[in-house]
């Protein structure tokens, strides 16, 4: 830290282009963020990198203007700023460009730049002088492959990141904030985001550079902060680190939770589900074998298509080529219904969102499945008593099986849903995040219940951002990097080989 | 720490859930108690102002003239309650009974062939909602808008601007005629009989395995999606329903007031203030059977009352106008 400080120093007596100090921020009594200190400096490019969870969206919010910090002090030039919306943090000159794009895709490449602010002569929008300064602009950054005049759902996606850029050099922007830049881009596209970035630079811009792809983050920048849990563990000069120790930055802590006892060896050896050159839009030639009686875990970055992998098994975004074997036998799954009657079920990580049907009893939500897909009269009074043994078995706790599910925490919540797919009697478990937002109590009972499955002869994927979770729960880890497996490890593997995988830091074997 | 999943002995961990409880259903959020409390202060008004109402021969005459509403209610209950809405009804409505009065053309020998097309008529343009709301993705506002236009249209064409033909006797008496001198109860109209065994019906589908799937396809489409459950087939059986409960409610209302071009006009609306007044969410996933039907009954009760006090009929739609708005307002102010 204070090797840093004196290095920044040498630029001269100017204060940074922007200065972070102390910043905090909680959401209901939440820490997110603990004290972060971050600097930027004209005409820098200064990577944020760190795991899902670390913090990063939620400081570049702050720095944009979208939440206001609860404590610390952002600076810009020296001075103090305190943004209460992004249209302020925008005049200000903080530009930021998200992952996903805010255009317009039947207007032109002006009308986008100059969306809500276009220049007027006598109350008429100035089309021409629009479009001469969306040229100057266009000009600036290097770009010449399409006019002012182009619409831009027409454009490409690395072209339309270009007038995200542009729009935001539209209104000043002094910095520039680039969330996962090449998220969207293929390889060829990311040579061009490069030269574009470069040349911002030199204008003076100062860009902080927000990514997974530690490649990209050496290759631009000069300088380096990693978070972790909400602190900025370090800022490193680009020059004095490497991948490995970037790593070990991201990931180093202690494993300290009890995980239920692994499969013996030799036990898993059926291969319940088989998946053979599986692709679609998310994903490209993936080669998968899940066995009877493991715990598979998944790894792999936010947007690896760790979901999109089971919600291909799933039938819910099926796989569009390739092949999948159930038990041996080639089975077409092509929606959620052929799945489920093929004895596949899939918890999602968005509980809220598709797991629950918040305003049904609990009892209604475990009923669920198994009168959706299997309907009978004759047979109701019998699946509901096996369902509420199930409740029971898996410990909901509620007011009673009626009260509605909205009202039950997450972890029971999570619990309902399990219920709702044991009645079914699953013979492949597709769990994403089966412990996000869940308390620590609730997660080792359902971290048990998951082994237990196993242990009784399901097939269990699992994906996880924890990589402790993730590496005390499973028997074997495939790591997906970029829609498709990147590499596959073992139950012994560390935290360092699963991020060295997910990043592209090291290149996985080809099985 | 837990017990084992899949094998646990009866009763043992009773501890976590209680059992089947079925604790406070009537006060619940979409329970019947507003409804039921609401509908006895009506009738104690009207007691006040016109004891004899409740002669039984008067009560059951009453009933049986809300049974097109209360049917109507019930059909438009499983479309709101699986989040969507179905205007065409009103106009499908005129439509069976224009239709009706011109192929019967007061032949007897015609009532049931027409009877039987009818329902084939209130299935197809159900079905055609259903699809074009879930295939097509047409907001269902908007799909059953069309269909109200198109009906409206399509029969003024298709009868020359005014109605013709008739409706054979045989046709109409289940709207107006009665069983008479029944013990204890004296004149049974047909319609009230009709209606028991559409509510009856409705009552064991709403309680079915489909029944239960809609509620929830209301409450949460994307879940009901990932759990394996044809969410657009859902919707069409509830438009379907209403499409069928419609036709019901021609029958009786043709037979009752006669054939003309305003047989239904309005009775959507009607028909989504009972439903929404008996406790069910408009959006969909909440809301019981037998409140949409109770709230039927009680707008019924309530045009009566207003009919006994002198108020003007034409205030029925600014009513009904009010307690859509009072009811979503009581709902919105709850969730807060």
């Amino acid at each position: 830290m204070v090797t840093i400080r004196s290095e920044t120093a040498e630029s001269g007596g100017d204060p940074p282009l922007l200065e972070l100090r102390g910043i905090t921020k909680a959401f209901l009594d939440v820490r997110v963020l603990h004290g972060i200190d971050l600097d930027l400096r004209r005409g820098e490019v200064h990577a944020v990198v760190g795991e899902n969870g670390a913090g990063k969206s939620t400081l570049m919010k702050i720095i944009s203007g979208v939440y206001p910090p609860d404590g610390g002090s952002v600076a810009l030039d020296g001075r103090p700023v305190s943004f209460r919306s992004p249209r302020q943090a925008q005049s200000a000159g903080v530009g930021i460009i998200h992952q996903e794009f805010n255009l317009l895709p039947e207007r032109t490449v002006a009308e986008n730049v100059f969306l809500g602010h276009e220049p007027l002569r006598r109350g008429l929008v100035d089309t021409r002088t629009m479009l001469r300064r969306t040229a100057e602009l266009l000009d600036a950054v290097g770009e010449t492959s399409f006019a002012p005049t182009a619409r831009v759902g027409g454009l490409g996606v690395a072209r339309q990141q270009v007038v995200e850029i542009v729009k935001a050099l539209a209104l000043d922007a002094r910095l520039l904030i680039m969330d996962e830049p090449t998220a969207a881009l293929a390889d060829h596209e990311v040579e061009l985001l490069y030269g574009l970035v470069r040349r911002l630079q030199e204008r003076g811009i100062g860009v902080l550079y927000v990514s997974h792809r530690l490649v990209e983050v050496f290759d631009l920048s000069s300088r380096i902060t990693v978070l972790k849990d909400g602190r900025r563990v370090t800022t490193v000069p680009t020059a004095r680190t490497s991948q490995d120790q970037l790593v070990r930055h991201m990931v180093g802590r202690e494993l300290a939770h009890y995980y239920p006892p692994r499969a013996e060896p030799g036990r898993a050896d059926e291969v319940r589900l088989s998946i053979r050159n599986g692709a679609n839009d998310r994903l490209r030639g993936v080669d998968l074998d899940l066995r009877a009686g493991e715990v598979l875990g998944i790894a792999g970055l936010q947007g690896s298509g760790r979901s999109a992998l089971a919600r291909a098994v799933f039938g819910v975004a099926p796989f569009t080529s390739g092949e999948v074997r159930l038990g041996g036998r080639p089975v077409r799954l092509r929606t959620v219904r052929s799945a489920v009657r093929a004895g596949i079920v899939y918890i999602t990580e968005d509980r809220k969102g598709e797991g629950i049907a918040a305003r049904q009893s609990v009892l209604d939500n475990a009923l669920l499945a198994g009168r959706a897909v299997f309907p009978r009269w004759a047979g109701r009074a019998a699946r509901t008593v096996r369902v509420r043994e199930l409740l029971a078995a898996v410990e909901v706790r509620a007011a009673g099986d009626q009260q509605e599910i909205r009202f039950l925490s997450g972890g029971n919540q999570q619990k309902v849903v399990l219920a709702r797919w044991l009645a079914l009697s699953p013979r492949v478990l597709l769990f994403d995040e089966p412990t996000r937002g869940i308390d620590v109590g609730a997660k080792s009972a359902i971290h048990d219940l998951v082994r237990r499955l196993a242990r009784d002869g399901a097939a269990v994927l699992m994906i996880s951002s924890e990589l402790p979770e993730l590496l005390g729960m499973s028997d074997r880890i495939v790591v997906m990097r970029d829609g498709a497996v990147a590499g596959e490890l073992p139950a012994q593997a560390t935290e360092e080989d699963v991020m060295g995988l997910a990043t592209g830091a090291v290149r996985g074997e080809p099985r | 720490m837990t017990a084992e999943v899949t094998r646990e002995p009866e009763g043992a961990a009773a501890r976590p859930v209680a059992g089947g409880v079925v604790r406070g259903r009537l006060v619940r959020p979409g329970g019947v108690l507003p409804i039921v409390v609401i509908l006895a202060l009506l009738l104690v008004l009207i007691a006040i102002q016109q004891p004899d109402f409740f002669q039984p021969a008067s009560l059951l005459s009453f009933l049986g003239r809300s049974a097109p509403i209360i049917i109507l209610a019930a059909g438009q209950y499983f479309v709101i309650v699986s989040g969507e809405f179905d205007l065409s009804v009103g106009s499908l409505v005129t439509a069976q009974v224009v239709v009706a009065a011109r192929l019967i053309d007061s032949d007897p020998g015609r009532t049931w062939p027409v009877v039987l097309l009818l329902f084939g008529f209130g299935l197809l343009v159900g079905v055609a909602n259903g699809l074009v709301t879930t295939t097509l993705r047409v907001p269902s506002f908007i799909t059953t808008l069309g269909m109200y236009l198109i009906l409206v249209g399509a029969v003024y064409l298709w009868s020359d601007g005014a109605p013709r033909g008739g409706l054979s006797d045989e046709f109409r008496r289940f709207g107006r005629l009665a069983f008479e001198d029944v013990p204890l109860l004296g004149r049974l109209p047909y319609a009230l009989l009709v209606l028991l065994a559409v509510a009856v019906l409705l009552l064991l589908f709403s309680r079915s395995d489909a029944g239960r799937t809609l509620v929830a396809v209301g409450d949460n489409p994307r879940t009901a999606e990932l759990t394996g459950v044809r969410v657009g087939r859902t919707k069409t059986v509830a438009f379907v329903i209403s499409g069928l409960a419609a036709t019901v409610a021609a029958i009786l209302l043709g037979g009752y007031s006669g054939v003309s071009f305003q047989a239904g006009l309005g009775l959507e609306f009607t028909a989504i203030t009972a439903v929404v007044l008996g406790g069910v969410a408009l959006g969909g996933g909440r809301g019981a059977l037998l409140g949409a039907m109770l709230g039927a009954l009680t707008l019924e009760t309530l045009f009566t009352l207003m009919n006994f006090y002198g108020v003007s009929g034409a205030l029925k739609s600014t009513v009904q106008g009010l307690i859509i708005l009072a009811a979503v307002s009581v709902g919105a102010l709850r969730r807060r």
